[in-house]
């Protein structure tokens, strides 16, 4: 299959085919998670704290329970007490117990928006009716939203059982402070001091949400017999059956999740919030419940990712290498721990060769939701930094940005940032290829600047489970557990076809509910390409070499004597040549005979490709108003192997946007009183079509060798870069380095006040 | 509170319902009706993925009251394809890929329909603009504006064969 430059011919791999579920998304046939109608379903609504902090005293539902048409009342007194226990869902985790506590308080309340009750009636009218008639008695707290103030000595403090995990000298007054975490190599004071020129600076940002279009539902029925069933959409339905289990003491087989398609997660869809409630519901009133959460509900009450401070100080030598660097920051995680220190300070120095670093991160709960993980969780703010001060010491030292990163940018066989060599990773072909692009060189005009910046995520492998089953009329069906978030059906069919031999068409991917298929993480950390597609292309293997041995039993030759060719088997055996379409052999060779021809395949491969992008980004700045304009964008990336290359550019485009967003508009506003003050999309501002120009692409293929194609995740990598490129840009533009996010106008103007 | 009978017709179908004087025309579409390709992403008019058309005017269903409907026409995107042949923005969002998890899709193609039908030829500027009430958080863009100006090239060569 290679052709004389040793680049792999593939049939179906790299086409740009329809996906699966095209037609249904197009004719408004697909079921999302409010869609889904169950008979006799009832509607759930849940009352919100409306304070930042606060202790329950009590809560009186009598009057919401005696409501007609009110069928359940829920709280936190109906969940279980649980066990401390840490949970991996794939992309972060966390305690079970703050789980449970996050889908509903308990005797504290720890932001504006933390669910308190919920209510089941017969209408949704009746059950926000009845939302009003629950009296909580509150004794409202000092609350802290601001990361910083979080941080400080007389801090009002979130749980009094949290000390600070990972200190030299453990310390055991209640803090803030989660954890904090230390990555380093030799010695950073001597690498920075042995520099020509040290640049450095102190960064923040604010928290910013996900901002998928479509609000968090669920429909839930539970059956006096303890059997559960859930149709909902997240990243991913077993993550659901297992917390859903867990929280609520119901044995995992009880449970079963049927995914209905997803409206966007970015990682905000890999934590649950409604579905214990709506099996409590359920349980209590005996009907199914739909559950489904407000815009509001979703700013307010779902994972932003968190805001950072974070102070860089890198130095390089006279001929711009660098020697030394020192990064330190903290991350608020909302109101339970984990803010996506470890991936943070894995990812801010990994697209650079430096031999002394010392890299400290710090998780600090704060009277905010708690946040959930956000594509290469933790690490864009930091990377943010990191590219700012690298931007700086090539302009200090005269060198091209390009040319800077060159110089020190890591290759095949440098240590990763968990101290294995780097396999065939292509930052440097990415960084060759961003130079002579027509992009770098084009003209700019008055109050515009060209900004560039690197970015890494490592990926994730993980678990999965595939199967591949043949259809008497040669057809095939691929069935995995993964959800399909933006396009991976296709892909999944896409790798089956090219291992079979067949057309696109005649393989059809399915995802199937949590009952019908292994297990699979969710999709999270980019890996549904390559780990479920690992176990799809596995799978069909299997099917391949059951075909052969099926041909080799009519022909009666050995199996070793059949080859399988373009989606036949051949016959090799002397004199004997004969040839077996797939279609043959599953028909006319009758399966009823030798029984039906499928495989299962499960994986969980270690050794994930990293993703590596760099973008170009160049913008206008309008000296009288702050206002940026971003006139162009190009975003170049090492993607392994693009299966399906329009989805892998959608995966970069909207990377980019949403990068372009955190730079220049979004981030959570809280008032006085610790509420969020833009719980809503007129407020909380994302990028809307008329502000941006064409997002061009290049995608740079260096295939990763523990993937049968290639692949390297390609979700996450893309939104890693664009702060870092737009701030850089702005800098250029206004000759003032730009140090928060969101570069906002009159944050803009009053930086460039401030400079002069 | 009694209920309201509203007579309306809904992709060229006469339609009727009964609802509350309080529930939007988004509500009575998905609830009533049952035609859930219209979506709810805000329920206060900064999305656009409840985009309808109203008597040809494309509208934000949530901030229309469902009682506001009486005897008048309604376009949702269940009513874009004829039977099993899709429209050509169908088609070529389809081909350009400009939808990944396609929950913005149903709004998108109302309003890009809706501007096809004022504009046939717009440039990208415009293309942008009329789309600027409908968010995708997935595409980024790029791959809508594409297909919608691949859409209304197709539309004009219709138009020039017929
Ligand atoms: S749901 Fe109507 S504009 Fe968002
Ligand atoms: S495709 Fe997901 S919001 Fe547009």
């Amino acid at each position: 299959m290679n052709d004389m430059s040793g680049k792999p011919q593939y049939r179906v791999v790299g086409t740009r085919p329809v996906r699966p579920d095209g037609i249904d998304k197009v004719t408004g046939k697909a079921v999302f998670s409010a869609d889904h109608f169950v008979a006799g379903m009832i509607y759930g609504a849940i009352l919100r704290s409306p304070h930042a902090h606060a202790r329950i005293r009590s809560i009186d539902v009598s009057k919401a329970a005696a409501l007609p048409g009110v069928q359940a009342v829920v709280t936190g007194a109906d969940f279980p007490t649980l066990q401390s226990l840490e949970v991996e869902l794939g992309e972060g985790g966390g305690n079970i117990v703050d789980f449970s506590r996050n889908c509903m308080a308990r005797d504290k309340v720890y932001y504006d928006g933390h669910a308190v009750a919920a209510v089941a009636a017969t209408t949704l009218a009746i059950a926000t009716e009845a939302l009003e008639l629950i009296t909580v008695d509150y004794e409202v707290l000092p609350h802290v939203t601001d990361l910083a103030a979080a941080m400080a000595p007389d801090a009002p403090i979130l749980h009094d059982k949290i000390r600070t995990k990972g200190l030299d000298t453990p310390s055991d007054k209640p803090t803030n402070i989660t954890m904090r975490y230390v990555k380093q190599h030799g010695d950073a004071a001597a690498g920075l001091a042995r520099a020509k020129v040290v640049a450095r600076g102190s960064f923040s940002s604010a928290p910013v949400h996900q901002g998928y279009l479509e609000p968090q539902a669920c429909t839930v029925s539970y059956n006096a017999d303890g059997q559960v069933l859930i149709w909902a959409s997240s990243q991913g339905a077993f993550m659901i059956r297992t917390v859903t289990a867990q929280i609520l003491n119901i044995p995992i087989a009880d449970i079963r999740v049927t995914p209905l398609e997803i409206g966007g997660g970015f990682g905000g869809k890999t934590v649950i919030y409604l579905e214990p409630v709506a099996v409590l519901l359920s349980k209590k009133s005996g009907r199914p419940v739909r559950l489904a959460m407000s815009r509001s509900d979703v700013f307010r009450a779902t994972g932003p990712a968190p805001g950072t401070v974070c102070d860089v100080a890198i130095g390089a030598d006279e001929n711009g290498i660098l020697t030394g660097a020192e990064v330190i920051f903290s991350g608020s995680a909302g109101a339970f721990p984990g803010s996506g220190t470890h991936p943070a300070a894995i990812c801010s120095l990994a697209c650079y060769k430096i031999p002394d670093y010392y890299i400290e991160g710090q998780d600090v709960v704060t009277n905010m939701a708690c946040t959930a993980a956000y594509r290469s969780p933790g690490a864009p703010p930091i990377i943010f930094a990191v590219e700012s001060v690298i931007d700086e010491l090539a302009n200090t030292l005269g060198i091209d940005p390009i040319d800077f990163r060159l110089r020190n940018a890591v290759q095949e066989g440098d240590p990763s940032p968990t101290g294995t060599p780097f396999g065939p990773i292509g930052l440097k072909e990415i960084l060759e290829a961003a130079k002579v692009h027509q992009h770098w060189s084009e003209p700019l005009g008055p109050n515009q600047g060209r900004g560039i910046a690197a970015g890494y995520w490592p990926n994730f492998g993980g678990q999965s489970t595939a199967a591949v089953s043949l259809t008497d009329d040669g057809t095939v069906i691929v069935t995995t557990g993964s959800p399909d978030i933006g396009g991976s059906r296709a892909s999944m069919a896409m790798m089956a076809a090219e291992v079979i031999g067949l057309p696109y068409e005649n393989v059809r991917a399915i995802v199937a509910d949590t009952s019908s298929i292994g297990y699979s993480m969710l999709t999270g950390g980019s890996r549904t390409t390559f780990a479920t597609g690992k176990a799809v292309v596995e799978a069909a293997e299997k099917v391949v070499d059951e075909m052969r041995s099926r041909a080799a039993q009519i022909w009666g030759v050995d199996g070793s004597e059949v080859e399988w060719i373009d989606g036949e088997a051949s016959c090799t055996a002397p004199g004997k040549e004969a040839r077996l379409t797939i279609k043959q052999i599953a028909g006319k060779t009758g399966m009823s005979v030798k029984g039906p021809i499928s495989a299962e395949s499960t994986v969980n491969p270690p050794d994930p490709g990293p993703g590596i992008a760099v973008q170009i980004v160049d913008v206008e700045v309008d000296p009288d108003t702050g206002t940026v304009t971003v006139l162009r964008v190009t975003a170049l990336q090492d993607v392994g192997r693009a299966i399906h290359p329009s989805y892998v550019e959608g995966q970069m485009q909207g990377g980019v946007v949403q990068g372009i967003g955190w730079a220049l508009n979004e981030g959570y506003v809280f008032n006085a009183k610790g509420q969020l003050d833009n719980a809503g999309f007129l407020d909380y501002r994302i990028p809307v079509a008329s502000d941006l120009p064409m997002i061009s692409t290049v995608m740079i293929e260096v295939p990763w060798p523990s993937h049968p194609f290639g692949v390297k995740g390609v979700g996450e990598a893309p939104i890693c870069p664009p702060m870092g490129a737009v701030a850089n840009a702005v800098s250029a533009a206004t000759g003032v380095r730009m140090r928060h996010l969101p570069m906002s106008p009159d944050r803009i103007l009053s930086d460039i006040a401030a400079a002069q | 509170m009694s209920k309201i009978l509203v007579s309306t017709t809904v992709n060229g179908e006469a339609q009727e319902f009964a609802c509350d004087p309080s529930t939007s025309l988004l509500d009575a579409l998905r609830t009533e009706l049952h035609l859930t390709g219209t979506k709810e992403g805000c329920g206060s008019g900064d999305c656009g993925a409840c985009t309808v058309s109203l008597d040809g005017e494309m509208v934000c269903s949530c901030l229309v009251l469902a009682a506001e409907a009486e005897g008048r026409s309604i376009g949702t995107v269940e009513g874009i394809a004829e039977g099993s042949a899709l429209h050509p923005l169908q088609t070529r969002f389809l081909e350009h890929a400009a939808l990944q998890c396609g929950f913005c899709t149903p709004g998108f193609l109302v309003a890009a329909k809706s501007l096809l039908e004022k504009n046939p030829d717009p440039d990208e500027t415009e293309i942008r603009y009329w789309l600027a009430g409908n968010l995708c958080r997935c595409t980024g863009y790029d791959k809508i504006v594409r297909a919608v100006q691949h859409a209304a090239a197709d539309l004009r060569q219709e138009r020039t064969v017929a």
